[in-house]
């Protein structure tokens, strides 16, 4: 019992101090740092959609970056030429446009499972690739560019400005903040109850009176629209979209960072999601590996098997073995 | 006997897999109060008749009603929610949860709610208390804290008939709830169906004779996918086929 | 569109789709039988491709010496991260799998770059192979390219016949459903699995050494091929040979006339026709046969 309070007021605990500390940030490091931190956060908030697919539910999804390029891409779009667009209805609409690909995505492959929807989520990833990268729609391989980022105002008073760095980190903060809150909220409310029902025993979860595709499919399309929340965030920070941001090894990596993290905890996804970016800075540090840096994917392909075959529950896994170990208390296999 | 009181009928029930015909033609009724086993040897097409019953798997041929309603093409989420539970041959529960979360997700089942995301589930003050009532009566009240993958087999099973309760069901399919259970255990376990029985339409596959007797009110014999007798207990017992067929080697 | 050149896009369309065929097989085979499913199955056919383009000068530019070599060569590499890596693999659930071999392919396409580098290469087809054939009185049809798509044929029709025809096929099938009654017949299950796994590496080397004359060897050539496996196996329904070969060719048609007469939406085609189907039967094609 006291080992149990223990660990439930270290994960607040962290989660808090890691609140502090990537609100201090800014004042800690210059131009590069917060643009650095704040792109992580923009993943990290991807990944946190992700888990609710993944941990939540147990629906292993490759497709993730299809609903975050989108997004990105329908920012820039709908943004008008030459004056910022409106925050209030640029953000819901670019959210929204991932929420519609992840309905139309979930309802295709949710009949499947198993590898199988693995690669039918991969499939349809690709797809929205190609539209984006052959199609007149998407401007070809070398994207579109953003002029003048959204603002939010009311009548004449201008109350958050993205152009300005900043600005834009501490929103994309407060994105992340509301993002955990909200589905925090969500895993412990009925229908975060009846997602992990799913993930565990989805046939019991039928023979109660669970209709599970309904539930699968609202995961999907809650999971769509912050992905593409980030894919938001992700055009407006960089001012500039092209057909990356919806490749496969996008979905890949943030697949890497969810289990890098631990997968099952909102904690591992934001801990995932900085640990693969310091990976990938490691790897291309020109300073440690001189002119192999090129190569980082090599070092960040073995790093991933390494990990993975070592670590299958991820960093926290990693922390929570280790707090079992020091208290014994006996631990049931999911 | 009194159709008034028939919950569940199944006419001419058949399932094929390919050539192999699991089911072939069963009929059989479910009446409030009373206990219908369904006996028979390995293979006989016990658990496909129940599949089928819940919903799990389409009939071949013939129809499902539950009170007087052609459920025939209804899946198994949507006659769950409409009355009939079902407790599994080999536990079906979850295993990481607390057994009074087993109990409170199978009660939710009734009271959905899924749009209300910032309501605490743990707080709800429909599907908590039910959960705690319908693992009191399973004689689960002592381990409602405790993961459900650490009990014992027997608490298992106990879980099993728990959360099958959970939904208020009118109508009860039970597979085989008495497997791997120890004297003990298995009078507990009656005890509770003999509780249920007044309430509860109840079709039970079992394989241990003894209890079968002792509880059942109507007894289906099924060989090869096709019913061979369906009767009283006692007429059952006395049947040349049956004996033949079945309870020579148990006796 | 003329007649004749309708019939050279029906005949690339079957080069092509055969090509997918067997590339989808060879993974199909190693999920079927083991349970695992590599990613990096992709990789091994660009392997294939550079050595094409590698061994030749090496080899003195003989064409079947050549591929006698790749497919030693393939055989050992296979058996080799059979034993290594993918051993591992068998009992991990299908997540770790899915982003091991996606490390893998991020080795496999470094290594590449740091020993061959990013260039596109061109292979040359033997000379003996490299006619035309006369269709019709304006059109000719390269030889070559009726010999990929012979080769696809007879490497699927052996490996079909092996499986379901012999007795090691019947053991490989059977160790598929039982591993530990094969293991108590007192068969070697991991001799068997890395034979088994060393054959669908080969069969995707063979693939990108036979097709590389055709599709030259450039990076990402392993990634393009993987995912358009996928979307075959997704099409015919997993665990299905007639649905692979029969989503393998219909991708290889839409695929095909649909560069020729939408070459704008080419890319995004075969994912409509998946898509499609899926809208129609939500399991592919055929369910497992």
């Amino acid at each position: 019992m006291f080992a149990w309070l223990v660990m439930m007021r270290s994960n607040i605990v962290s989660v808090l101090l890691g609140g502090f500390a990537l609100a201090l940030w800014p004042l800690a490091t210059g131009s590069f740092g917060v643009d650095l931190v704040a792109k992580t956060m923009i993943y990290a908030i991807v990944a946190l959609s992700l888990e609710l697919l993944v941990g939540a539910t147990g629906l292993v999804c490759f497709g993730q970056a299809a609903f975050f390029g989108l997004a990105g891409y329908a920012a820039v779009k709908l943004s008008p030429e030459g004056a910022a667009a409106s925050l209030w209805w640029l953000l819901p609409v670019a959210m929204a446009v991932g929420a519609a690909y992840a309905l139309f995505m979930g309802a295709l492959s949710l009949r499947t499972r198993g590898v199988y929807f693995i690669m039918v989520t991969l499939a349809f990833a690709q797809m929205a690739y190609y539209v984006v990268h052959d199609t007149p729609l998407g401007g070809g391989t070398d994207g579109i560019y953003l002029y003048v980022k959204p603002v939010a105002a009311i009548g004449s008073t201008l109350l958050i400005d993205l152009d300005r760095p900043l600005a834009l980190y501490y929103f994309v903060f407060g994105c992340l903040v509301a993002v955990f809150g909200f589905l925090a909220l969500l895993g412990r409310s009925r229908f975060g109850r009846a997602l992990a029902g799913i993930r565990v025993n989805e046939q019991r979860m039928r023979a109660t009176g669970f209709s599970t595709y309904p539930y699968k499919l609202a995961a999907f399309v809650v999971s769509g629209a912050i992905a593409g929340l980030a894919g938001f965030l992700f055009a407006v920070k960089d001012g500039f979209v092209n057909p990356e941001l919806l490749s496969w090894h996008l979905s890949g990596a943030v697949l890497i960072m969810i289990i890098l993290g631990g997968i099952g905890h909102l904690r591992g996804a934001v801990i995932g999601a900085f640990a693969f970016a310091l990976l990938q800075e490691f790897f291309k540090s020109e300073t440690i590996f001189g002119g192999f840096a090129k190569h980082w994917l090599l070092g960040l392909g073995l790093a991933i098997i390494v990990s993975v075959a070592l670590l299958p529950r991820g960093l926290i896994g990693a922390g929570s073995l280790l707090t079992h170990r020091l208290t014994r208390t006996p631990r049931v296999e999911a | 006997m009194s159709a008034l009181g028939v919950l569940l009928r199944a006419t001419d029930v058949t399932r094929r897999f390919g050539g192999l015909v699991a089911v072939d033609r069963v009929s059989l009724e479910l009446q409030r109060g009373t206990v219908h086993a369904v006996i028979g040897t390995n293979g006989a097409g016990k658990s496909t008749l129940i599949n089928i019953l819940s919903g799990e798997l389409p009939a071949s041929g013939g129809s499902v009603q539950l009170r007087g309603t052609d459920i025939t093409r209804w899946t198994q989420a949507r006659r769950a929610r409409a009355g009939v539970g079902r407790s599994y041959q080999r536990t079906t529960i979850y295993p990481t949860f607390t057994v009074l979360e087993n109990c409170r997700l199978a009660a939710q089942a009734r009271h959905q709610r899924p749009w209300a995301w910032w309501a605490d589930a743990s707080a709800c003050a429909v599907s908590v208390p039910a959960a705690r009532d319908v693992a009191a009566r399973a004689g689960l009240a002592d381990v409602l804290d405790r993961p459900a993958g650490t009990l014992s087999h027997g608490q298992r099973r106990q879980l099993e008939i728990a959360m099958c309760l959970a939904t208020a069901p009118e109508v009860l399919l039970l597979d085989e709830p008495l497997a791997g259970m120890g004297a003990e255990e298995t009078e507990r376990m009656l005890a509770l169906l003999a509780e249920l029985k007044a309430v509860h339409a109840i079709a039970l596959v079992e394989h241990d004779m003894d209890a079968v007797f002792r509880i059942a009110d109507r007894i289906t014999v099924m060989v090869n996918g096709a019913v061979l007798a369906s009767d009283t207990p006692d007429a059952v017992r006395r049947n040349p086929d049956v004996q033949a067929a079945y309870l020579g080697s148990q006796q | 569109m003329s007649f004749e050149t309708f019939l050279v896009q029906c005949l690339n369309s079957l080069q092509y789709g055969l090509l997918l065929f067997l590339v989808a097989s060879g993974l199909t085979l190693i999920f079927g039988i083991m349970g695992v499913i590599n990613l990096a199955h992709g990789s091994f056919y660009m392997i294939g491709a550079y050595m094409a383009y590698a061994l030749a000068p090496l080899v003195g530019g003989g064409f079947f010496t050549t591929l006698a070599l790749g497919l030693v060569l393939a055989v050992v590499l296979g058996y080799a991260l059979e034993w290594a890596f993918f051993s591992f693999l068998y009992e991990r659930e299908h997540l770790q799998q899915v982003l091991m071999t996606y490390g893998l392919i991020l080795v496999f396409e470094e290594l590449r770059s740091i020993l061959v580098g990013d260039d596109v290469h061109g292979v040359q087809a033997p000379p003996w192979l490299a006619g035309s054939i006369p269709l019709g009185d304006l059109m000719t049809y390269p030889v070559y390219r009726l010999f990929i798509s012979g080769v696809c044929l007879a490497l699927a029709g052996s490996m079909w016949f092996v499986l379901a025809r012999t007795r090691l096929g019947m053991t490989i099938r059977a160790g598929a459903t039982n591993r530990e009654m094969v293991q108590s017949l007192g068969i070697d299950i991991q001799f068997l699995y890395r034979v088994v796994f060393a054959a669908g590496v080969a069969i995707a080397v063979l693939a990108g050494m036979v097709a590389a004359p055709v599709s030259s060897v450039y990076p990402g050539m392993g990634n393009q091929v993987l995912i358009i496996c996928f979307v075959v196996v997704v099409i015919g329904g997993i665990g299905s040979i007639r649905g692979a070969l029969l989503a393998a060719l219909l991708i290889g048609f839409v695929d095909t006339f649909g560069k020729v007469v939408f070459p704008q939406a080419a890319g995004v085609l075969v994912y409509v026709l998946m898509a499609l189907i899926l809208l129609w039967k939500p399991d592919g094609l055929f369910k497992a046969g």
